[in-house]
């Protein structure tokens, strides 16, 4: 970030915290630049602002691209051990892949009534992924960033790389399994039954409207609860980590700046191990309780 | 927070991904597992039995080799009796023999003895007949006393 604006801490979070959006400006649109857009193409946003304008059909490229990149890992390293049909005892990574299965497995079976084939495998997608996603977090905050705007050439490349700091990541998991919940609850009790849970409790047929309200507010909010909690873990310690980073540049002297800064960074990210797994667990813990609430009639 | 189509983007890969796991991973990480547990509950089973065939196994030899001593020990037994037995009649055999014996020697002597008695008694007729007729200074008929004679040396 050497283009001559001066750095200051907020800027310095301000850019850290802004996704690289893929949009299209309008036609007409003058750019922070002072430039004006002369017919609408698709651009990267510049400004948070103009990120901002390109309205709802816009990618963000960063976080998009981490999630797509780290799912196919966790299917690529998943599908090998899974195709090796071993005679003998696995070893190294099968194992851990193994025991992931089982521990996976076990509690689906143990929370689950109704035997559901998708609920295994959604549960172990969910947790892998959101472990990968999460991991991302623990890598040095500027490292990646400043990785890609060397490739690119570009000083001011936003570049988010932890997904699960995008709410949009978020919410796409947890929309998924929202989508699931109402699939299993209709399949499960048909329209009615799905309609008369939310409509006749608790209190009764006398009281159809409150019981709409209450239980509708209770549908919505797994998905939310569970897409915002994922998210607010996640940003709120990737803001932990920029903030420690500040310090390094901050008005201490700089080499007391960076050993502190750099001690800080390692406590915090042997602390944020231990969130990693555990947004991770619950994530998939909650989406299996949501859907086996919704294989049983209640 | 400003949403975008990076949600619907999320939400089509998440759909993608767990079909993937269903379809590719889970199942057969599952039927591994499986398939592996058996084995070694099947390997476990087999050395179990393995264990008690092997039990059996020394549980029989045990008895055959009691057997074996046992019939050994009657054999011997049997051997010892005969042994005995053996002895016994080769004792009893030279006992008899030895008394065969010394009964042939007795009758020898007495044979011996008679004779020797015989000719003794003659000597003495012919001694007493000799001493008579020095005495009467004659010559006996010796016919004439005879059953003197026979009388004298029968006394002997």
């Amino acid at each position: 970030m050497a283009s001559g604006t001066e750095l200051t801490s907020n800027s310095y979070l301000q850019h850290h915290l802004q996704n690289l959006v893929l949009g299209k400006l309008p036609e007409g649109y003058e750019r922070a630049d002072g430039h004006i857009v002369d017919h609408s193409s698709w651009t990267l946003a510049r400004t948070p602002q103009e990120a901002l304008d390109m309205g709802f059909w816009s990618l963000n490229v960063d976080t998009m691209g981490w999630s797509v990149f780290l799912g196919t890992v966790f299917c690529f390293l998943f599908y090998r051990v899974a195709k090796k049909i071993e005679s003998g005892a696995p070893s190294g990574f099968a194992n851990l892949v193994e025991m992931t299965v089982e521990f996976v497995n076990k509690n689906v079976n143990d929370i689950m009534t109704v035997k559901n084939p998708l609920v295994g495998p959604l549960a172990l997608t969910i947790f892998i992924w959101i472990t990968l996603m999460n991991t991302m977090d623990i890598i040095p905050v500027d490292l990646l960033p400043l990785i890609a705007q060397y490739i690119t050439g570009d000083p001011h490349l936003y570049f988010k790389v932890v997904p699960t700091t995008d709410p949009n990541i978020t919410f796409g998991l947890s929309l998924g399994v929202f989508i699931l919940i109402i699939y299993y609850s209709i399949k499960m009790k048909g329209v009615g039954g799905f309609i008369g849970e939310l409509a006749f409790q608790p209190f009764g047929k006398y009281m159809i409207p409150f019981n709409l309200i209450l239980e509708g507010i209770g549908l919505l909010a797994k998905p939310v609860s569970l897409a915002l909690r994922l998210f607010g873990n996640l940003y709120a310690g990737e803001l932990i980590f920029l903030l420690i980073a500040t310090l390094i540049g901050s008005a201490l002297p700089f080499f007391i700046g960076t050993i502190f800064g750099g001690g800080l960074q390692f406590v915090w990210a042997v602390f944020h191990i231990l969130i990693v797994l555990l947004q991770a667990f619950v994530f998939m813990m909650l989406t299996i309780v949501y859907l086996a609430m919704a294989h049983e009639h209640h | 927070m400003n949403f975008n189509a990076t949600l619907i983007g999320q939400l089509v890969t998440f759909a993608i991904f767990v079909w993937f796991t269903m379809k590719f991973v889970w199942p057969m990480l599952l039927k591994q597992m499986e398939e592996r547990e058996t084995r070694i509950a099947d390997g476990l089973a087999a050395a179990e039995q393995g264990q008690k065939d092997f039990a059996e196994a020394q549980e029989k030899s045990s008895a055959e080799i009691n057997k074996g001593k046992e019939q050994a020990a009657t054999i011997i037994a049997q051997g010892q009796k005969r042994h005995d037995e053996i002895v016994e009649e080769a004792k009893e055999d030279a006992r008899a023999e030895s008394n065969r014996i010394k009964e042939n020697a007795l009758g020898e002597i007495e044979q011996e003895k008679e004779k020797a008695r015989q000719e003794l008694r003659n000597q003495v007729a012919a001694l007493a007949i000799a001493g008579a007729e020095q005495i009467l200074m004659k010559e006996v008929d010796q016919s004439a006393h005879n059953e003197v004679l026979a009388k004298i040396s029968q006394q002997l």
